[in-house]
């Protein structure tokens, strides 16, 4: 019995090639998803880290899922009642002193395989050292965000840079970009699958990590990466999305130079009227339209100065003119839970003029 | 049927505690129920630790306060509650010994001394309470109240389920069939005395690093 | 005896299952109360299945999913799962180790009846304003937030059902080590056994946690405390700690159990002793001794440093081990033996890869960097779903089809059942295994609907059309119950022909004083051995007949649930309504009271005589 068992696992092993194998399962896993959002197309460092990661303990987990089948099947095909006869005693075997020891130690080598990287990337993707780094005139060398999580919005400020924006985060490429984490309200977690894997936002203590964009997300889908709230929030967890565009440091640059000037006058007779509404309706008193600033206090909305720019109304919602106008006369229709008031009273002329106004607001034209 | 035997001190099993399997399941079970019981505290004192001093800005009462104010009130505590884990001991000596008046009465001891420190606890949360320091005010508050008055809820167990037992056997005596519930009783002061022991250490005396 | 003969009305029945403390009768109730949670909980599933059938469904509210999603985890596990599991022990353990009943009959319908007040209060929710809806791991911002008395149901509920919990654990303990028959030592306990025991040493010390983390939770909820108010000094993640030192051995407290009953099943059907035995107990004890040394896997994105990261890393990963080793030495008892594949062997069979594969996605989240992109994505739905159901489930289910002889005395149609474990098998793995893919495409977990034209719309529709045959599966198996117990046909001692252990050897239907004579046992698989030796009794005895000492029923265990479930109520309603502390104080005078005539009363159960047990049908002296 025990020739044939070991006989079995020779021929287990000798069919088993790992290099095919890991090349296959790539070509397979990275087929999966679309870039924007995948955690299978990692566009960043960190992100790739974790991707070979789930490779490697991928392929010890094949290996191991292999090794118990192959038994498993060969045991069914042998020692079925059927086969070895319907009155056979099989012999009471207590056990095997050796096997217990093989089965023991060879899944101990696999997990040290794969501790080594865990532990060693645990550490490193924890580095935060450079956040506080200065050049010889004493400012930072690099860029820090602030990422406030709000029921159910995203606040991104750059405290080093005296800006602040909303739902859309706009970061350089090609350099670690660190992030301070933290929830205004209740826990949140922040996540871009394909930058980099997820921290929570802890209403207590300030969490902090870095990031770092390989590509320019304008070549991707909607010209964004997609990132996600990963902790159940409340009523509306789900539609609580965030987007990331990520250009080169000149372009960045002149999107924070043009971020820090006053916001341009509205053009159309229509988006001035909105101004007006704007302010007469209270909405000033929670979203300002200036991008120069710092965080908002809890209960307040999201900034609108780069409304324009944006790429989904209330971080979810196909970017029309029509959603933008539901999502204002009634937004717990759309996002249950909010903390935005209802704005039924509004005729449809107000909202045209409010839309006008709003999606007039933008960074990215003074550039 | 066991507990028809009447016994003598001379029959009277060295162990009464253990006679039967009831009594041995019992003595089994209950060590258990405190080894869950430990874990519920030690629960407590980590939460304490997390949370004590912590408040609203401007808050005044602190771990200090608790060394400053309250320790020679709970050090008369501590001191009652260990004697009263004595004379449980000697309750028990008495009940090895068949002698059920002498039980009772070191029990009836023990209860008074248990009700000394009740009483000191109920004023000394009064007094805290009186000098703005609730149950609502911080959560260092809500973690001190709720570890220590957890252990007062104990207390206040205890005492009743002693004072139950020795009402419901001052006629009948003693039997290997309550022989073992007295046993498992004291057992359980000696764990709140034990708790009590920790809580003084960890809340009071350590109030004076702050 | 002849009392027992009688035909009864049905006052008298139902009087006879509030105040039974027969462990086997204990162990139908929580066979049958966990049944229909079970239920409940699956009907729950199938809602969320349809909601996410489609991108952008509007099948359910937001709200309303998040209330169903949380009362599906909740149910399965604290009102389904375990409860079942417990049916299963009660109905096995005392039989398997040659007792006449659990250390504590008392204690034990106490636990039932605490579990199922708790579980009737938390569901009575979605009737009295909303469920709750903060997750069945309730995090404390979240449910410090959540408006309504959902989360006070959630706390209250499990608060009540725990301590239920609590007191089956310490009652299994002791029966287990003080009520083992002579010759039982440890080394022979079957391993249902073992794991029994090694799941209540958990029980005993992961509950407390739990206790006081909800104490804490209903205090500042419903008393003004400020344990989890950041703004008042508190600190949120005390009760991540809280909940996951108690959350992570629960998974064990669930999944040895389904490692005792296939160790049963493999053993049984392959005709063959249990491969390695000794280390199969080490590796539980092992596993057991570990699951309290990693909880904090469950919050590595909490940001509690790189080394804590790394070193709940390395320990998770350690549990593989003794996992692994259990894998394999069940593999090596069906090799070799002689293989019959009924019911219970196949979901033994099917348990095997499924479990494997749960198993192995767990390690990669053990791996903590690359669970900073698992974590609270649809992999890891899938993983715990692989382990649970494809472990626990399976079990139950296995377990179902193996006890129910024991039990009852009918053999489940074996037909049906295996069409049952196809279609559960089928649509388990349709649903599930597809889900890993949706993690790692991004999909977070607990998302009451997507945006479509992410890449996730047909998979998602894959997994909602597995769900599908889960519920056939179990449609089929109502059906199967129904017609069996219909049918009514004895199945008569060893029914499965090849039982190994004492329970097996027990003649059928099980007298209520479980064994004439306490059995001697000789051996590992004791009955087996008599068997073997020809033994045509299969019971070797360690006493002559004599007098047996049984407890009475008791109606107070009930009544002092119920107390508990009044003084809920009181707690619930504190400072919105004025009879609120009146209730609490009646419902907790209530308990308090019946637990003093408890004490107060002179309890010293009834004797059988042994002429009365010479007549008793069952047996030949």
């Amino acid at each position: 019995m025990k020739v044939g068992f070991d006989l079995a696992m020779m021929k287990g092993l000798k069919k088993w090639r790992l290099f095919s194998m890991l090349a296959a399962l790539m070509f397979f896993l990275a087929a999966c998803g679309q870039e924007q959002i995948s955690t299978l197309t990692p566009r960043g460092p960190v992100a790739s880290e974790q991707f070979n990661l789930l490779i490697l303990s991928t392929a010890i987990m094949t290996f191991v899922i292999i090794v118990v089948v192959v038994v498993y099947v060969m045991a069914l095909m042998k020692f079925r009642r059927s086969k070895v006869g319907e009155d056979t005693i099989p012999e009471q075997v207590e056990g095997n002193t050796k096997l217990e020891i093989l089965w023991t130690v060879i899944p101990i080598i696999l997990l040290v395989i794969l501790a080594v990287p865990t532990v060693y990337y645990t550490y490193t993707q924890a580095e935060v050292a450079g956040m506080e780094e200065v050049d010889e005139e004493g400012n930072k060398t690099a860029l820090t965000v602030n990422v406030n999580a709000h029921l159910y919005w995203w606040e991104f400020e750059y405290p080093d840079l005296g800006i602040v924006t909303s739902q859309e985060l706009v970061v350089p490429t090609g350099e670690r970009v660190y992030f301070n984490l933290m929830a205004a309200d209740v826990k949140h977690s922040f996540w871009i699958p394909s930058i980099g894997g997820k921290l929570d936002t802890n209403v207590e203590n300030m969490n902090k990590f870095y990031l770092e964009f390989d590509i320019e997300s304008e070549g991707l889908k909607d010209g964004v990466f997609y990132g996600k709230c990963a902790e159940l929030c409340g009523p509306s967890h789900a539609l609580m999305d965030f987007k990331v565009k990520s250009v080169s440091r000149e372009d960045f640059d002149a999107w924070v130079a043009a971020a820090n000037e006053e916001p341009s006058a509205p053009e159309s007779d229509l988006a001035v009227q909105g101004e007006e509404l704007f302010v007469q309706n209270g909405c000033i008193g929670c979203h300002a339209v200036s991008a120069v600033g710092g965080a908002v206090a809890q209960g307040q909305g999201p900034n609108v100065a780069t409304f324009g720019d944006r790429n989904r109304v209330a971080g979810y919602l196909d970017y029309t003119e029509e959603n933008l106008k539901d999502w204002i006369k009634n937004p717990q229709e759309y996002k249950p839970g909010n903390n935005m008031p209802e704005y039924p009273n509004l005729s449809d002329e107000e909202l045209d003029a409010l839309a006008a106004y709003l999606m007039g607001l933008s960074v990215e034209n003074k550039q | 049927m066991a507990e028809e035997i009447k016994y003598t001190p001379q029959t009277w099993p060295e162990h009464p505690e253990t006679a039967n399997l009831e009594g041995k399941n019992k003595f089994l079970g209950f060590w258990l129920f405190l080894g869950g019981e430990t874990v519920l505290f030690a629960s407590l004192f980590a939460t304490y630790l997390a949370l004590k001093d912590k408040g609203p800005e401007g808050m005044t009462f602190t771990t200090q306060s608790l060394f400053s104010e309250g320790l020679p009130l709970v050090f008369l505590m501590t001191m009652l509650l260990l004697t009263s884990s004595l004379t449980s001991v000697y309750a028990m000596y008495h009940m090895k010994n068949f002698n059920f008046r002498g039980m009772q009465t070191w029990m009836a001891i023990t209860v008074l001394l248990g009700l000394g420190f009740l009483a000191l606890e109920i004023y000394e949360f009064y007094h805290y309470v009186h000098i703005g320091f609730y149950f609502s005010q911080s959560a260092f508050s809500s973690a001190f109240f709720t570890l220590v008055g957890t252990h007062g809820l104990h207390v206040v167990i205890g005492l009743g389920w002693i004072i139950l037992l020795m009402l419901r056997n001052a006629k009948r005596g003693l039997s290997v069939y309550n022989a073992q519930k007295y046993y498992t009783a004291s057992l359980y002061w000696h764990f709140i005395d034990v708790v009590w022991v920790f809580i003084f250490t960890v809340v009071y005396l350590m109030g004076v690093m702050g | 005896m002849s009392a027992i003969a009688q035909k009864k009305g049905f006052g008298s029945v139902l009087w006879d299952w509030l105040t039974t403390v027969d462990h086997k009768k204990i162990a139908i109730l929580y066979l049958a109360s966990g049944g229909f949670f079970f239920i409940v909980g699956g009907i729950e599933a199938m809602l969320i299945r349809i909601q996410l059938a489609v991108p952008g469904n509007d099948f359910l509210s937001a709200g309303l999913y998040n209330e169903i999603l949380t009362m599906h985890g909740t149910t399965m596990i604290f009102l389904a799962a375990m409860p079942i599991l417990f049916g299963y022990m009660n109905a096995v353990v005392p039989l398997q180790i040659g007792a006449r009943d659990v250390a504590f009959p008392f204690l034990n319908s106490l636990g039932f009846w605490l579990f199922f007040f708790g579980g009737i209060f938390l569901n009575l929710s979605w009737f009295m304003g909303g469920a709750p809806d903060a997750g069945w791991t309730s995090y404390a911002s979240l449910s410090l937030y959540s408006p309504g008395n959902g989360i006070d149901f959630y706390a209250l509920g499990l608060q009540v059902s725990g301590a239920g919990t609590y007191i089956a654990g310490i009652n299994f303990l002791v029966t287990i080590i003080n009520m083992r028959a002579p010759g039982m030592t440890y080394m022979r306990m079957p391993l249902f056994t073992w794991t029994t025991f090694v799941a209540s040493a958990l029980i005993l010390f992961a509950f407390p946690p739990l206790t006081i983390g909800l104490f804490f939770l209903i205090f500042d909820r419903m008393f003004g405390a400020n344990f989890f108010d950041h703004t008042m000094g508190g600190n949120t993640i005390i009760w991540e700690h809280l909940f996951w030192i108690f959350g992570h051995p629960e998974v064990y407290i669930l999944i040895l159990p389904a490692f005792g009953i296939f160790s049963e099943i493999f053993a049984i059907f392959s005709r063959k002793r249990l491969f390695g035995y000794s280390a199969m107990v080490f590796a539980t004890v092992l596993i057991g001794f570990l699951g309290f040394m990693v909880w904090a896997h469950h919050m590595f994105t909490v940001g509690l440093g790189p080394t804590a990261n790394a070193i709940f890393a390395v320990a998770t990963m350690a549990i593989a081990v003794p996992t692994g080793v259990k894998i394999f030495n069940w593999l090596l008892t069906i090799w070799g033996g002689s293989i019959k594949v009924t019911t219970p062997m196949l979901y033994a069979l099917g348990f095997i890869p499924s479990f494997v594969a749960g198993g192995v996605t767990g390690v990669m989240q053990a791996a903590a960097p690359l669970d900073y992109q698992l974590h609270d994505s649809y992999f890891i739905v899938a993983h715990f779903h692989y382990v649970i159901v494809g472990g626990v489930v399976l079990a139950i289910l296995a377990g179902l089809h193996l006890y129910w002889p024991l039990m009852f005395n009918q053999m489940l149609d074996e037909k049906l059942g295996k069409i049952t474990f196809w279609l559960f098998f089928f649509g388990f793995h349709a649903t599930f295994f597809i889900q890993h893919f949706l993690g790692l495409m991004g999909m977070p977990r607990r998302v009451f609907t997507f945006v479509g034209d992410q890449g996730w719309d047909a998979f998602n529709a894959i997994s909602s059309g597995g769900a599908v045959f889960m519920a056939l599966g179990v449609i089929v198996l109502v059906v199967n119950i129904v017609k069996t117990v219909v049918q009514n046909k004895p199945a008569g001692t060893d029914p499965w022909e090849d039982g190994r252990t004492l329970e097996w050897a027990i003649p059928q239907p099980v007298p209520f004083y479980n064994f004439k004579r306490t059995p001697l046992v000789r051996g590992l698989d004791t009955f087996w051995i008599e068997k073997q030796e020809g033994n045509k009794e299969g019971m070797t005895y360690a006493e002559p007949l004599s007098d047996i000492h049984m407890p009475n029923n008791s109606f107070i265990p009930f009544v002092m649930s119920l107390g508990l479930f009044i003084a809920s109520f009181g707690a619930l309603y504190n400072g919105e309504k004025t009879w609120a502390v009146p209730v609490l104080v009646i419902g907790l005078a209530i308990t308090v009271i019946s637990m003093g005539v408890r004490s107060w009363k002179d309890d010293h159960g009834y004797h059988i005589h042994k002429e009365d047990l010479m007549d008793d049908k069952g047996g030949k002296y």
